[in-house]
């Protein structure tokens, strides 16, 4: 641990430390602009510039330069304050000034480091540069005047998402910062470039000239577009959520966001469902929550009610229906709504036990049925980092591009027990092994043969659990923990010819074998399940109301509530209580915290956030055996996976322009 | 004192013989290298050490010394490179050129001896890419070489595996600085590297590598047969051995010429070009190392030694030895203008106050070439240049801000005339008296 001195300072180091992170550790603050944790070091903007001793007698870059034993650094010297002052003066010559109409205003870098390490004014005079608008796709907008060459976003791209699609061209004065040959980029992170642009280059697309950061109300939130469950901020202006970013969690995220959870919020005002509707020969008809109570009253379901969770309902909207069939005399739960019936006896085995930040120290993992990179785009980021490492990588399923080098080892599920003698020599030779089961395999019943070869391939060591299951809906986890799974799946709610279907925001459910059920849909969005219920009384989405999601790793976390719901909808614990009542049974909560309380008092680990603690992984059936094979991965469509990003315009022109772009071209022809 | 035909290194400069295998062998190259190779890696360190020879691509750091920075062993099973630098590009600088038309097997000898004093496993020679009948030349030279068993596997017969192979550039001043040169090297965009870590540890393809001037190597094996004490010979302490000058400008027979380090200026120029055009009262002033470098005003430089530190106590430096002559006729402010456009146009981007500043101090030195400007600015020039100097990644900021300060330092009241003489034009009673 070297020591250095930091302004008079004396501190100790960590190894490996550079002169910059001393700095910070000092408690010095020190301006930079490219120079970001997560990504390599390009030294270039020299805004980071110190005095160090020994060394040449002249500034140096310290985010560069690492920290040894005895240098004296300085940071408030007339030769430090001269340096920024005249990097900062050069940075600005050619950006344009442009603040009143920059989207960045009020949370840029630039601005805010040129008023506190800059001069007053700038003694150029001259024509500053001016560069055309590039074109990066429908997420982000560019105005490359304003581009000070950082190459964070270079580097993002490169680094972290994996494809070399934005570079710097030209060179001197005329550099320039674009994708290549001016197409979208194409990934599912790409938004990300947006938080990490120091300056007003490269902003949202769908977000421009739409609010100022101060006029932003910030609700703390979490992402339902997948089961990553990332940390979000949602910035909501009235009763709109204009926006979505990430926050800075290293166990989750880390601080990046998919490019799904960060635009689909548009959605959350469009395709709503605002009223109550009834259906009446045929149609869907508005109505008033007293007919639609009524209606379900007169259909006197008794025990034979079953609830159906959709992919993106909180926990708490899960325990009251729960706890509202409870009270009617039934336990017909189910979330896995495309029919999966994998064994739930123990959560352990449905959990990615490694946690994410956890698969990071993996040496060798297997991938069955699982397209991560749509599935979790965020979980591909860590597998990227691990093969950088070194690591091995096995993949089982049709072929999809992971962005590191990887095995595929085909489509056919039996390779499951009999594995490549390279891949078992591959994992007998690392410490800790890891396999990650995916919702193709699960669906094709393969989790039994999966937990086989997890013990033939001892990916459970002493303090390593390298047994992984990779869900996809952000409710999955909360679900299971709360008892949403038959032993058939949605084969036995079928089976049990329930007279009322609750669908609880199901809208990637077959509500063809409940035709004479009557279909009631609590949710938000006018989409498959409102289609086809009998009944429609519309709910809060996540933005609209408090809940507690559990993530794939078994994370409990909670979201607030940023906005209203529109119209008539309510927050649905109130409509499955006020259905209670309507019903004639007792679910013995009247207030959000009762049931809470009553939620916790049932499942003690929904009230701690952090790491549901869901035991060891159960003794494998080595004659387990998976049979068939993974023909494609569930998700088709990345951009349009929830009803929301199927509302949301963004979403649908990402589709239409990333995914299918080559059906639009030739329907122009 | 001046170089004797027997001293000289290059023997084919002007390429009176052939510049072939046979003809070269004629010359004394490729001749018994199993015998150089066969004293072992560090006695050549050494007597590179002990020869005094300092790098002749600018910078003047001992070549022996750089040299020595290589592992001894790999540790981890990484292998050493050699990149020569033959990206001639400094403005004034064609010594590299002349090296490889015709004499390119000095170069190729002295990779292989480099090489295997250093450890190397191979050699990479990055030429310049406007050097296209050069480029095949070397190339040819090379095949000669590999045909003839001198480079390859058991090179010259020592039991010395060692490739060369030729690279060429696409244009770009920038690939001229090691660490650009490497990235170049490696496919990506010629951009330097932030240094530490230096090529000697991480180098080309992360492996450890030294990037030398073709004349640093080329030398190599005559110092070799020659001796240490023969090369020190020459020049002052600390400035030994014999260079290529480049001359140019206003003299009356511009050329390259192998000379004694450390020969004042006044006889270079009348021993071998003939003098200055006009003769020497008409001397205006010098840039004695290439554009990079601070000019030197006549009065000064005229009895200058031309050395490292000769040139260095004068305010400026050695650089390549591209002497530029500038007689009376020159528009001075002009001539550092243009300078400055060629580093404007050069600067790679990457960095801001090279990237920013380098166009900035260009228009101001085409708003001080016609005068339009305050004299206030020429102070502001001259803290622009002190604002990029020192501040970069690599040397082209410094090289960027030096011409433009020798200016100010040096013709400070040329300057002052220009803007008078312009704004006068403008004066009220100018104005009036028009009307």
């Amino acid at each position: 641990m070297p020591k250095v001195t930091v302004d008079g300072q004396e501190i100790e180091v960590p190894d490996g430390a550079t002169v910059l992170q001393a700095c910070e550790l000092a408690g010095k603050e020190i301006p930079r602009f490219c120079y970001h944790e997560r990504l390599s070091i390009a030294g270039n903007c020299r805004m980071c510039l110190v005095e160090v001793k020994p060394g040449p007698p002249k500034p140096q870059a310290s985010c560069a330069l690492p920290a040894t034993d005895g240098q004296e650094i300085r940071t408030d010297t007339q030769m430090v304050k001269t340096a920024r002052e005249g990097v900062m003066e050069f940075l600005l010559i050619n950006h344009p000034l442009d603040c009143p109409i920059c989207d960045q205003g009020g949370e840029c870098d630039l601005q805010d480091q040129a008023v506190a390490y800059g001069r007053g004014g700038s003694r150029y005079d001259m024509n500053k540069r001016a560069v055309t608008e590039k074109y990066m796709g429908p997420l982000i907008k560019t105005v490359m005047t304003r581009c000070i060459h950082c190459t964070r976003c270079v580097r993002f791209s490169e680094e972290i998402a994996g494809v070399d699609e934005i570079g710097a061209l030209y060179r001197g004065e005329d550099m320039q910062i674009t994708t290549y040959l001016e197409q979208a980029a194409e990934h599912e992170l790409s938004a990300n470039v947006i938080d990490l642009c120091p300056v007003g280059a490269l902003t949202s697309r769908p977000y421009a000239f739409e609010a100022r950061p101060w006029e932003l109300k910030k609700t703390l939130s979490i992402d339902v577009s997948d089961a990553v469950g990332a940390n979000i901020t949602l910035h909501s202006k009235g009763r709109e959520v204009m926006r979505a970013t990430p926050r800075i969690n290293d166990d989750v995220n880390e601080e990046w966001l998919s490019d799904k959870g960060r635009y689909m919020v548009d959605g959350l005002t469009k395709r709503r469902l605002d009223k109550v509707f009834l259906r009446k020969k045929g149609g869907l008809k508005p109505a008033t929550w007293e007919e639609a109570f009524k209606a379900i009253a007169t259909a006197k379901p008794g025990k034979s009610i079953a609830a159906v969770a959709g992919d993106m309902v909180d926990c708490e909207t899960m325990f009251a229906a729960k706890a509202l069939l409870k009270a009617s005399g039934s336990s017909l739960l189910e979330g896995r709504q495309t029919g999966m019936d994998y064994d739930v006896s123990n959560l352990a085995a449905v959990n990615f036990n490694t946690t994410f930040a956890g698969i990071e120290n993996a040496d060798a993992i297997l991938i069955v049925g699982s397209n991560i990179r749509w599935e979790a785009p965020l979980v591909n980021v860590r597998l990227r980092k691990v093969v950088k490492r070194g690591a091995k990588v096995y993949i089982l399923g049709p072929s999809w591009d992971p962005t590191y080098p990887a095995t595929f080892l085909g489509e056919d599920l039996s390779v499951l027990s009999k594995l490549p003698k390279d891949l078992i020599d591959a994992f007998k030779a690392t410490e800790r092994p890891a396999i990650i089961m995916g919702g193709a395999a699960l669906a094709k019943g393969a989790l039994g043969a999966g937990l086989a070869a997890a013990d033939k391939l001892k990916v459970v060591k002493d303090g390593w659990n390298g047994f992984n299951v990779l869900h996809f809906s952000a409710a999955r986890m909360g679900g299971l923990m709360l008892g949403y799974a038959q032993k058939g799946g949605m084969a036995d709610i079928a089976a049990a010819k329930p007279k009322v279907l609750l669908a609880l925001g199901a809208d990637e459910m077959d509500f063809e074998p409940f035709a004479d059920s009557l279909k009631v849909y609590i949710g938000h969005h006018g989409d498959k399940g409102a289609h086809a219920a009998d009944i429609v009384l519309p709910a809060a989405s996540f933005a609209e109301k408090d809940g507690t999601y559990v993530n794939t790793e078994g994370r409990v976390q909670f979201a607030e509530k940023a906005v209203f719901a529109p119209g008539d909808a309510r927050e649905d614990w109130t409509i499955l209580r006020a259905l209670a009542d309507a019903l004639g049974v007792s679910v013995g909560f009247d207030s959000f915290a009762e049931l809470q309380a009553a939620m916790i008092a049932e499942v003690p680990a929904l009230g701690e956030e952090g790491l549901a603690d869901l035991g060891a992984l159960p003794k494998a059936d080595s004659k387990a055996k998976a049979e068939g094979a993974i023909s494609a991965y569930p998700i088709k469509d990345f951009y349009l996976t929830n009803p929301i990003a199927r509302a949301s315009a963004v979403m649908q022109q990402c589709s239409a322009e990333l995914l299918h772009s080559d059906e639009l071209k030739e329907a122009a022809e | 004192m001046s170089l004797q035909d027997k001293d000289r290194i290059f023997t084919n400069l002007y390429g009176f013989q052939d510049w072939g295998l046979k003809a070269a062998q004629a010359r004394g190259d490729w001749d018994d290298t199993k015998a150089l190779i066969a004293r072992g890696n560090d006695a050549i360190i050494d007597e590179m050490k002990a020869s005094g020879l300092r790098g002749r691509g600018g910078a003047g750091f001992p070549t022996g010394l750089k040299w020595s920075f290589m592992p001894k062993e790999s540790k981890d099973g990484r292998p050493s490179f050699l990149v020569i630098n033959a990206d001639e590009s400094e403005p004034g600088s064609c010594k590299d050129r002349e090296i490889i038309r015709h004499d390119p097997h000095k170069l190729i000898e002295g990779a292989l001896v480099a090489g295997f004093a250093m450890r190397a496993r191979a050699a990479y020679i990055y030429i310049r890419g406007e050097y296209i009948r050069e480029a095949e030349t070397l190339q040819k030279a090379i095949d000669e070489a590999y045909a003839a068993g001198l480079i390859g596997k058991n090179a010259s017969k020592s039991g010395y595996d060692f490739d060369v192979f030729m690279h060429r550039g696409a244009g770009a001043y920038i690939c001229g600085e090691e660490t650009a040169m490497i990235e170049s090297l490696e496919g990506k965009k010629g951009q330097p590297r932030l240094k530490p870590p230096f090529p000697a540890g991480a180098g080309l393809y992360g492996c450890p590598t030294t990037v030398n001037n073709v004349e640093s190597i080329a030398v190599v094996p005559t110092i070799l047969r020659r001796g240490a004490s023969w090369f020190s010979s020459f020049g002052n302490e600390g400035n030994h051995g014999t260079k290529l000058f480049q001359i140019s400008g206003h003299v009356e027979k511009p050329c390259v010429v192998e000379e004694e380090m450390s020969i004042p200026f006044r006889e270079l120029i009348d021993k071998h070009c003939g003098g200055i055009t006009g003769g020497w009262d008409n001397l205006l002033a010098v840039i004695p190392g290439g554009s990079s470098v601070p000019l030197v005003p006549a009065e000064q430089i005229m009895d200058c030694p031309m050395d490292f530190d000769g040139l260095k106590a004068v305010g400026s430096g050695l650089g390549t030895a591209a002497v530029i002559v500038m007689d009376k006729s020159t528009d001075i402010v002009r001539a550092i203008s243009r300078i400055s456009y060629f580093y404007k146009h050069e600067s790679c981007g990457q960095c801001t106050p090279c990237r920013e500043g380098t166009g900035w101090m260009w228009r101001m030195m085409e708003r001080l070439r016609t005068g339009d400007a305050a004299i206030e600015e020429i102070d502001m020039l001259q803290q622009v240049t002190k604002q990029v100097e020192g501040h970069t990644i690599c040397a082209l900021g410094d090289a960027a801000a030096w011409p433009i300060q020798g200016l100010i330092k040096h013709f400070r009241p040329e300057l002052e005339r220009r803007i008078h003489e312009h704004n006068a034009q403008f004066a009220p009673e100018t104005l009036e008296a028009a009307e």
